[in-house]
C-alpha cells in the first residue's frame, strides 16, 4: 500500500519535473548595451536577478550600442533580428520607432507599477518614456575640472568659466559634436535654460552658439569616445572637459582621479530599452523587461554607477555603492544640490535640426 | 602547347586525311574539332579552380559594392508614401503653396498610411527622409501624423495650422522634386551643393560647406602619409636588402612586430608619447630644450594623424621595397663605380631606377590605405586631423543617411579609381612589384 503510494508519488514528481522542464527550454537572450562600468552595473542589478530567477534563462551581453541604431537597421533589412533588447538613447530610439524597426510600448500594460500603485505612464520621470523607448537612468554631460590648474582662491564653478579663458586659462576638452556645446554656449551667454531650444531654432540664435564657442576655439581639443574625456583629464592634457557623469565618478571615486564635477548647467538625458521589432524571444523579453524596469530594481542600478533611476518611485531607495560604501544619493544628476540649474536635452530638437547643426559644426571645427 | 596538349589526349596526328582532304586524329575526328574540344576543357577546368574564388568575390566584394552604389540614387521613400499627393501636385506650378486638392490627397495619403501594419508604415521613413533635405520635416510629419484622423475640410487650413512647414513653399518645393524614385540629391549634397528656389543647383551657405575641403584634405594627408612613409622607409628597406640573411630576417621582425600588434593599442600608445604632458614633451622640458609654457602640441591634429598613420603604414612600404632591393645585383654599383661614377651618382642613375617598382607598389598600397583610413584620424586627429572617411562612418552608424554614406563612399572609390588609372598611364602598372 505504501509502496504503491510512494510509487504514484514517484512518478507524478518525475511528470512534474518532465513537463516543467519541457515548458522552459533553455533560452539566451541577447542584450546590447554600452560595456564598461555601466554593462557592469546592469548585469549586477537587472542580468543577475533575472537569471536566478529563471534558471534556464541565460543572458549574453553584446557591447554594440553606440553603433546599434545602423546595426538594427541592417539586421531588420536582412530579416534576421538576433537582438532580443537594446539599451540605447532617445534620440536613436525616436530614428528606428519611426522606421518601425523597434516594438511600440504600451507603458502601463507592459511595465510595472510603483509599489503604491502608481501606473508606470506616471511614475516614470515627465517626458522620459517614449513611443518605443522605456529609460532606465538619468544621465548628464557634465563640466569637469581639474583643481590643481587653478589657484585654491579661484576655482571655476560655472558653465561661464569654461568659456573665460582670462581667469581660467588651459585647454578645454570638448566632445566633437554640437549637441551640449550649443546649449551650453547660449546658456554661458546668457540665455535662461528653459529657452535654449527656442534660441537654437533661429539661425541668430545659431549664430550667437557659435560665435561664443569661438572665443574658446583655440583652447579646445575634441574628443569622440566617453573614455577619451577623463583620460585627458587625468593625463593633465586639459584644464576642463565635458564628459559623463557616471564615468567622471568613476575615474574620481574609484580610480581615484583628481577632478570636481561642475554641476551647474549639467545637460540632462535619459538612457534606456528598446525591443527590437520580429526579435526571436519577444515574450521571454517583455517578461525581462517588467522586472528590469520595477522600482526595486532600477533603485539597484545606482548603487553600482552614478546614474539615476528614472521612475519618481525609486529615488527614494537610492543606498550606498554596492563597493565602495559611500551615499550614492549625493552623486546622482537628480540630487537636488546638483539639478539647480539643468538643461533637458531636447530630443526632438536634435532629431529635427540635428543634420544641419552638425554639417555646422564640422565645418566651424575644420576652419 | 594547346597542339601538344591536345594531342597527348586524342592521339598522335597521322597524315591521316578524310574525305575531304581535312587532317583527322588516329580516331578519325576532324584536328581542328579536337583541338576545340580539349582547348574548352581546359579552359573549364581553370575556370573550375578560379571559381570559388570568382564567386567569393562577386557576393561578398563587388555586390555590396553594387549595393552601396545603388543606395546612393535609390530614392522610395517620397514615392510610397505619398502617391496621390505626387499625382495632385502634377497640376502645381511650384508658386507659394499647393491649393487644396493636393492637401486633401495629402490627407487621403497620410490616413491611409495609419491603416497598414506597424512595419510596413511609409510616414515614418517619409519624415526621416525629408529632414535631410529640410530641417524640422521629421517633426511636422510625426506630429501631423498623430493628428491626421481627426483633420476636417478644408485639409489645407487644418495642415498648416499642425505644423507650420506645411505652409512653407520649399517643402513642397522639395516633395515634388525628391518624389521620384531616383534623386541625385545625395550627390548635390555630397559636393557641399544644394537646390535653390529654382531648382537650380547652388553652393551651400559658406558655413554648411565640408565635404569638398575633407576631400582635399583626406588626399593631402593621404599624399604626406605616403612621402612619410618612403622617406622613412627607403633606408630602412635599403639596409636590410645589404644585409646577411639571418640579420636581415631579425631586423624584419623588427619592423613586422608593430604590425601584427593591434591597431588601437599602437594608436594608445602615440597619445601617451605624443600629448603634452606626454613622454616626449616631458623629456623636452626635462632636458631644458624647451620652456613649460612651450610643449609642442603634436597630437589631436594634422601632426597626429600624420604621425600614427605613418607608423601604422610603414610597413607596407618597406615590405615592397625590400622585395624589390634585395633583387638588385649589388654587382650593378660597383660597375659603376668602377667606371667612375661617383657614389650619389651611381646611386641617383643606377640604383634608384631599379627601385621604382618598389616604390610604386609600396605608395599605392600606403595611399589608398590611408585615404580610406578613420580609426586612427578619430582618435588622435582632434578638429583638423580627421578625414572623409570619418564622416562616412558618422554618417552609416549615427546619422542613419546610409544615401549621403554612399555618395560620399561612392566618390571616394571613384577618385581612387581615376588616381590608379592616371598613375597606371605615368608610370604603368605592370612594373608594380609587390614582393
Amino acid at each position: 500500500m505504501s509502496s504503491k503510494l510512494k510509487l504514484i508519488g514517484l512518478s507524478s514528481a518525475v511528470s512534474v519535473i518532465a513537463l516543467s522542464a519541457a515548458a522552459q527550454d533553455p533560452v539566451s537572450l541577447t542584450i546590447v548595451s554600452w560595456g564598461g562600468a555601466y554593462t557592469a552595473s546592469q548585469q549586477r542589478a537587472y542580468h543577475e536577478p533575472f537569471m536566478e530567477a529563471n534558471p534556464h534563462v541565460t543572458i549574453i551581453n553584446d557591447d554594440g550600442s553606440a553603433n546599434a541604431l545602423a546595426s538594427l537597421r541592417a539586421q531588420s533589412q536582412a530579416g534576421n533580428v538576433t537582438w532580443d533588447l537594446v539599451d540605447m538613447l532617445p534620440s536613436d530610439a525616436q530614428l528606428a520607432c519611426d522606421e518601425g524597426i523597434i516594438l511600440q510600448i504600451d507603458h502601463d500594460e507592459m511595465l510595472a507599477a510603483a509599489p503604491d500603485g502608481t501606473p508606470a505612464s506616471e511614475d516614470f520621470l515627465p517626458g522620459s518614456l517614449g513611443e518605443c523607448f522605456i529609460p532606465q537612468i538619468v544621465y548628464s554631460t557634465v563640466l569637469t575640472f581639474r583643481p590643481g590648474a587653478f589657484p585654491d582662491d579661484a576655482q571655476p564653478s560655472s558653465i561661464e568659466d569654461l568659456f573665460d579663458t582670462e581667469n581660467f586659462p588651459g585647454r578645454r576638452a570638448l566632445q566633437d559634436r554640437p549637441g551640449t556645446n550649443l546649449e551650453w554656449a547660449l546658456y554661458a551667454d546668457g540665455v535662461d535654460p528653459d529657452e535654449i531650444y527656442e534660441v537654437l531654432a533661429t539661425p541668430e540664435g545659431v549664430d550667437r552658439a557659435f560665435a561664443k564657442l569661438d572665443t574658446i576655439k583655440d583652447d579646445i581639443i575634441f574628443w569622440t569616445e566617453g573614455a577619451q574625456a577623463p583620460q585627458l583629464l587625468a593625463d593633465g592634457e586639459v584644464a576642463f572637459a565635458t564628459g559623463y557623469n557616471g564615468r567622471m565618478f568613476d575615474a574620481i571615486e574609484v580610480e581615484g582621479m583628481e577632478a570636481a564635477i561642475i554641476w551647474d548647467g549639467q545637460v540632462v538625458e535619459w538612457d534606456g530599452w528598446v525591443v527590437p521589432a520580429d526579435g526571436p524571444n519577444e515574450e521571454l523579453v517583455m517578461e525581462y523587461l517588467y522586472f528590469a524596469t520595477d522600482t526595486q530594481r532600477l533603485a539597484d542600478q545606482a548603487s553600482y554607477i552614478s546614474y539615476g533611476p528614472a521612475r519618481a518611485s525609486s529615488a527614494a531607495l537610492v543606498g550606498e555603492h554596492a563597493d565602495l560604501g559611500i551615499d550614492m544619493n549625493e552623486h546622482m544628476p537628480t540630487a537636488p544640490e546638483n539639478y539647480f540649474a539643468p538643461i533637458v536635452l531636447d530630443n526632438d530638437f536634435w532629431v529635427d535640426y540635428g543634420d544641419e547643426l552638425r554639417e555646422r559644426f564640422a565645418n566651424w571645427m575644420l576652419q | 602547347m594547346a597542339i601538344q596538349h591536345a594531342t597527348s589526349e586524342e592521339g598522335a596526328i597521322g597524315t591521316a586525311t578524310d574525305s575531304r582532304g581535312r587532317l583527322v586524329t588516329s580516331d578519325g575526328t576532324p584536328l581542328r574539332r579536337a583541338l576545340e574540344r580539349a582547348n574548352r576543357r581546359r579552359k573549364l577546368t581553370a575556370l573550375a579552380l578560379v571559381g570559388p574564388l570568382l564567386a567569393f568575390i562577386l557576393i561578398f566584394f563587388a555586390f555590396p559594392i553594387a549595393q552601396m552604389m545603388w543606395r546612393s540614387v535609390d530614392n522610395p521613400q517620397i514615392v510610397n508614401a505619398l502617391p496621390e499627393t505626387l499625382n495632385a501636385l502634377e497640376e502645381w506650378d511650384g508658386q507659394g503653396i499647393p491649393d487644396e486638392p493636393v492637401f486633401a490627397a495629402l490627407h487621403a495619403d497620410m490616413v491611409a498610411d495609419l491603416d497598414r501594419p506597424r512595419r510596413e508604415q511609409k510616414i515614418g521613413p517619409l519624415g526621416i527622409r525629408l529632414n535631410y533635405e529640410i530641417s524640422a520635416a521629421r517633426s511636422a510629419i510625426s506630429r501631423t501624423s498623430r493628428a491626421v484622423a481627426d483633420f476636417d475640410a478644408p485639409y489645407k487650413e487644418a495642415f498648416t495650422d499642425a505644423h507650420r512647414l506645411w505652409g512653407q513653399p520649399e517643402l513642397w518645393r522639395i516633395i515634388k522634386r525628391e518624389g521620384r524614385p531616383l534623386t541625385a540629391s545625395y550627390y548635390v549634397a555630397a559636393l557641399d551643393r544644394e537646390y535653390d528656389a529654382e531648382g537650380n543647383i547652388v553652393k551651400r551657405p559658406e558655413n554648411r560647406q565640408i565635404y569638398v575641403s575633407l576631400f582635399g584634405r583626406t588626399l593631402a594627408l593621404s599624399l604626406a602619409i605616403t612621402f612619410m612613409t618612403f622617406v622613412l622607409g627607403f633606408p630602412i628597406a635599403y639596409y636590410l636588402s645589404t644585409l646577411p640573411m639571418r640579420y636581415a630576417n631579425l631586423l624584419m621582425i623588427a619592423v613586422l612586430l608593430p604590425f601584427w600588434t593591434s591597431l588601437l593599442v599602437r594608436t594608445s600608445a602615440w597619445i601617451v608619447l605624443l600629448q603634452q604632458q606626454g613622454v616626449i614633451n616631458n623629456a623636452l622640458v626635462g632636458m631644458g630644450f624647451i620652456g613649460d609654457d612651450g610643449r609642442f602640441s603634436l597630437i589631436y591634429n594634422q601632426t597626429g594623424t600624420i604621425i600614427a598613420m605613418t607608423h601604422i603604414l610603414l610597413p607596407f612600404m618597406v615590405l615592397p621595397l625590400y622585395s624589390v632591393m634585395r633583387t638588385i645585383p649589388p654587382s650593378y654599383m660597383r660597375a659603376a663605380k668602377s667606371l667612375g661614377a661617383r657614389p650619389w651618382t651611381a646611386f641617383r642613375r643606377v640604383y634608384f631606377p631599379q627601385t621604382l617598382p618598389g616604390i610604386g607598389a609600396g605608395g599605392v598600397l600606403v595611399f589608398i590605405i590611408s585615404i580610406g583610413y578613420y580609426i586612427t584620424p578619430a582618435l588622435v586627429g582632434g578638429q583638423s586631423g580627421r578625414m572623409i572617411s570619418n564622416e562616412i562612418a558618422r554618417h552609416i552608424q549615427q546619422s542613419l543617411n546610409w544615401g549621403l554614406a554612399a555618395a560620399l563612399g561612392s566618390m571616394l572609390l571613384v577618385g581612387v579609381l581615376i588616381l590608379y588609372w592616371l598613375f597606371n598611364r605615368l608610370v604603368g602598372t605592370d612594373s608594380l612589384k609587390f614582393g
